[in-house]
């Protein structure tokens, strides 16, 4: 019956190829359009970090006060002083912590090069590794002791370790990064989390990978500077590096990671003591004001998903509605035409089922159509999807095995649903109207 | 033309008069904010920045060695020595920040020494008295800066310099009577800080949405800063010369010393390239929507084809019933054309319900702007339009129909 059903329906498309093709066409752009901007959407609204999300959070702590918050809105700034970054450190409330900055180091000639290169990295707490998961290669991270130590190691990435040793295990070599020495202990495999929800303070979170992992105690102790934002308030009075750490300036992204929701309950009221403390050490002229946001809020709150990126993903569906509302209209018109054919099968003894089940089936065709098209252009859009969006968010566009699924299941399921109502008419043709006169 | 017949035969397609309104409302309701979409973009990215965008170029210059900083200092100034001195070069400086670079050094501005909240908010650049000629702009009051005043400054050294150049939309800001040449500010210091020139507009180095209420508020510091990441080298070639100056000034930095990084890829940057990258996301967003707009009209006049002409056929009958009462063929195409203007009339008017609606959630949602009732009232005429020209052809071969027809197998 199926392989019947799909004669009639392709001998049916086949009568009237300008409204078959209109039809195709509407969906396969419909579905291109929905699928090219939802392939970059769930680039870049991912989850970075599944298995851990909800265990990572970054503590805010209000140290600019009400008067001088980020956007007038009273929310605590969007990264740490030196001296709440440290004191957090030291408190040691959470299962593990750490704190984070960006750097960047040159690395002189070496080998086959003749220039100078720079090099882009993170200097970090022994428990950045742990925390987020950061797969090896070679070698390991290092401990709390070498952190204690402020030692002069350093953990490369994957890529990184083949443009500077051609991927051999480096482990135990020494580099020499901004024209400091370095022992290296680690290699890591290719680590790219996107979005990067760890460094989102002065950065889009979509960045090249990082090139190196070093002790953020050593990069203090060299004086090496934040590559990533640093923000004041109020009159700045500084001379130098350690009047720099003891600035408002907050420039210090901290992660702690917390089991459960009691461990939560617990890091949330150490951070209210800690402000409290602050307050009443004269320090802070304001109550504490602190947040505790896990990887998913904060990428929500630092609005990481780039407006453009919903916005497109918002009008193309709209765009994919609009389609299927067009196929709705095409479908009723050519099922109705064949009221007379309709008549006859019925007054034949075909059941209403039947003429649901041959409409509902060339409607699937036309979908399965147009999920082709809509896989072609989708295919094409993606690899023209520079042209919409910016390099680096457009790079983690692509097309993989779900999105091919997702398109065709999506054209042919849609297709399907909006066929509904103009089947439901065709079945419930009176064999009796259209049996006269014809 | 009557248009309760109109009416009445309506009511027998009630499904088909539904799709085509309400395909017609939501093609309205996503084109109209499609098109202010558009339009917002485009007029972002076509702001103009002020400076010699013609002639300009930038090189990212990052420092390979630890020097100190008074060593970074000379070297800087025996790079700028020697990018001036090249036959393609007009003039060049050293600079934290270009225009639209996107990102960069700011400022919050206070007319009071005690004061807590900001009055404003100014992009700042660091730049000698070369600054102004290079990067083009017109100083329209005051004095440029003397090469007594320029000095270098270190890194996370926070003295603020005792005289500053502004741009018009900042000194209009600090002053709005136009009295500000000579008087001051508080730029995060404790002292005050004099204004000395005021150029005429020059684009701030972040135009990012959150910067759009400070748009072209900046403020030029007298100081070299001796950074250890680096620094921008501002160069503005001579009228016609853009290519030979990019192509010389890197050799001739390596010239100077080979201990620097210019990126083979985005070292060298021209004023174009650069206004390329700062403006990627909107003129992204501008070419989507134009897209999706014209491929929206496309299947809605084509829908409306389709189903105007499948009207026609069913009506073949009738149409010649009504030709061989005396209806004239131009009666049968003011039928088809009256009954496509109902239709999309209906739609139109659900549609801009929808396109304001749809405006209303975006502005709460996604931080929109609110959308000119102009873009609906555009909206709804081109697709008032649209639903003529649609219509036209079926409605043509309507009036064709012979009115033989009303005798055929009735």
């Amino acid at each position: 019956m199926l392989a019947y059903y799909l004669d009639l329906a392709l001998r049916s498309l086949k009568r009237n190829p300008a409204l078959t093709a209109l039809m195709v066409v509407a969906i396969g752009f419909g579905v291109a359009a929905s699928m090219i901007t939802y392939s970059v959407f769930r680039a870049v609204s991912g989850n970075p970090i599944p298995d851990k999300s909800a265990q990572l959070f970054t503590p805010q702590i209000d140290s600019w006060g009400p008067q001088q918050s980020f956007n007038g809105d009273g929310e605590p700034p969007q990264a740490l002083d030196y001296t709440d970054a440290m004191a957090l450190m030291h408190a040691h409330a959470a299962k593990r912590q750490t704190l984070i900055y960006p750097v960047q180091l040159s690395v002189m000639p070496s080998g086959n090069r003749s220039l100078p290169i720079s090099a882009s990295g993170y200097a970090v707490y022994g428990d950045f590794f742990p925390m987020f998961e950061v797969p090896f290669r070679y070698g390991n991270g290092w401990n709390a002791k070498q952190d204690d130590g402020r030692a002069a190691l350093v953990v490369l990435s994957e890529e990184f370790n083949q443009k500077l040793f051609g991927g051999v295990n480096s482990v135990g070599r020494e580099v020499t990064l901004g024209g400091h020495q370095y022992r290296i202990v680690g290699v890591t495999r290719r680590w790219n989390p996107v979005p990067r929800f760890y460094d989102l303070f002065g950065s889009s979170g979509f960045e090249e990978p990082a090139d190196f992992y070093l002790p953020f105690t050593r990069a203090l102790d060299l004086q090496i500077p934040t590559n990533g934002n640093n923000s004041c308030r109020g009159k700045i009075s500084m001379n130098g590096w350690d009047s720099w750490l003891r600035s408002n300036c907050v420039w210090v992204t901290p992660w702690v990671e917390l089991d459960n929701a009691a461990g939560v309950a617990r890091y949330r009221n150490f951070l209210e003591g800690y402000s409290a403390d602050q307050q009443r050490a004269g320090r802070f002229n304001w109550a504490p004001n602190v947040r505790l946001r896990d990887v998913m809020r904060w990428m929500t709150y630092m609005h990481v998903v780039p407006p453009e990126s919903r916005i497109s993903l918002m009008v193309s569906l709209g765009f994919f509605l609009i389609c299927l509302v067009n196929t709705v209209g095409l479908l009723l018109a050519k099922f109705m035409r064949r009221a007379g054919e309709i008549g006859v099968r019925r007054a034949l003894g075909a059941s209403r089922r039947e003429i649901y089940m041959q409409f509902l089936i060339e409607a699937g065709t036309v979908g399965l159509a147009g999920g082709l098209l809509g896989l072609l252009l989708t295919a094409a859009g993606v690899s023209g999807v520079g042209l919409l969006f910016r390099p680096e968010i457009a790079r983690l566009a692509h097309v993989d095995l779900s999105l091919v699924a997702l398109t065709l299941a999506v054209a042919i399921s849609a297709t399907v649903i909006a066929a509904f109502y103009p089947s439901w008419r065709a079945a419930h043709v009176q064999p009796a109207w259209h049996l006269r006169s014809n | 033309m009557q248009i309760q017949p109109i009416v009445a035969a309506l009511r027998h397609h009630k499904a088909g008069t539904v799709l085509i309104a309400l395909q017609i409302a939501l093609t309205l309701a996503i084109v109209c904010n499609a098109l202010f979409i558009i339009h917002q973009r485009v007029a972002h990215l076509s702001e103009p920045t002020g400076v010699d965008e013609a002639n300009l170029f930038v090189i990212v210059n990052q420092w390979a060695d630890q020097s100190s900083g008074e060593q970074i200092d000379a070297q800087m100034q025996a790079d700028l020595a020697a990018l001036r001195q090249l036959p393609a070069v007009r003039d060049a400086t050293a600079s934290n920040a270009y225009p639209l670079l996107g990102g960069g050094w700011d400022d919050l501005i206070m007319m009071k020494p005690d004061q807590v909240q900001k009055t404003t908010d100014a992009s700042v650049y660091f730049g000698d008295q070369h600054f102004i000629d290079t990067l083009g702009v017109k100083l329209i009051a005051g004095r440029n800066f003397r090469a007594d005043e320029i000095a270098p400054m270190k890194p996370r050294d926070s003295s603020t310099p005792p005289v500053v150049i502004v741009t018009k939309a900042l000194a209009d800001k600090l002053y709005p009577d136009g009295s500000a040449l000579g008087k001051s500010f508080y730029a995060m210091s404790a002292t005050p800080t004099t204004i000395i020139g005021i150029v005429a507009r020059m684009q701030r180095a972040e135009v990012d949405t959150w910067s759009r209420d400070y748009a072209y508020q900046a403020l030029i510091w007298p100081r070299r800063m001796d950074s250890s990441f680096g620094t921008f080298y501002i160069v503005r070639a001579k009228p016609g010369e853009l290519a030979a100056a990019m192509h010389e000034a890197p050799k001739a930095l390596y010239a100077q010393s080979r201990l620097r990084i210019i990126d083979p890829k985005d070292g060298v940057l021209s004023f174009a390239e650069i206004r390329h990258r700062a403006y990627d996301s909107d003129r992204g967003t501008a070419i989507l929507m134009g897209i999706i707009c014209a491929v929206l009209l496309v299947i809605t006049g084509a829908g409306i084809i389709g189903l105007t002409s499948f009207w026609v056929g069913q009506r073949r009958k009738q149409i010649g019933i009504r030709r061989a009462l005396g209806a004239t063929r131009r009666d049968i195409l003011r039928y088809f054309q009256t009954e496509n203007l109902l239709i999309a009339g209906a739609g139109v008017a659900l549609g801009a319900v929808l396109a304001v609606g749809l405006n209303l959630w975006m502005m709460q949602q996604l931080a929109m702007d609110r959308m000119p009732l102009l873009y609906v009232l555009a909206g709804v005429v081109a697709l008032l339009l649209l639903g003529q020209g649609a219509v036209f052809a079926p409605a043509r071969r309507a009036s064709r129909v012979s009115p033989v027809e009303a005798t055929r197998s009735v």
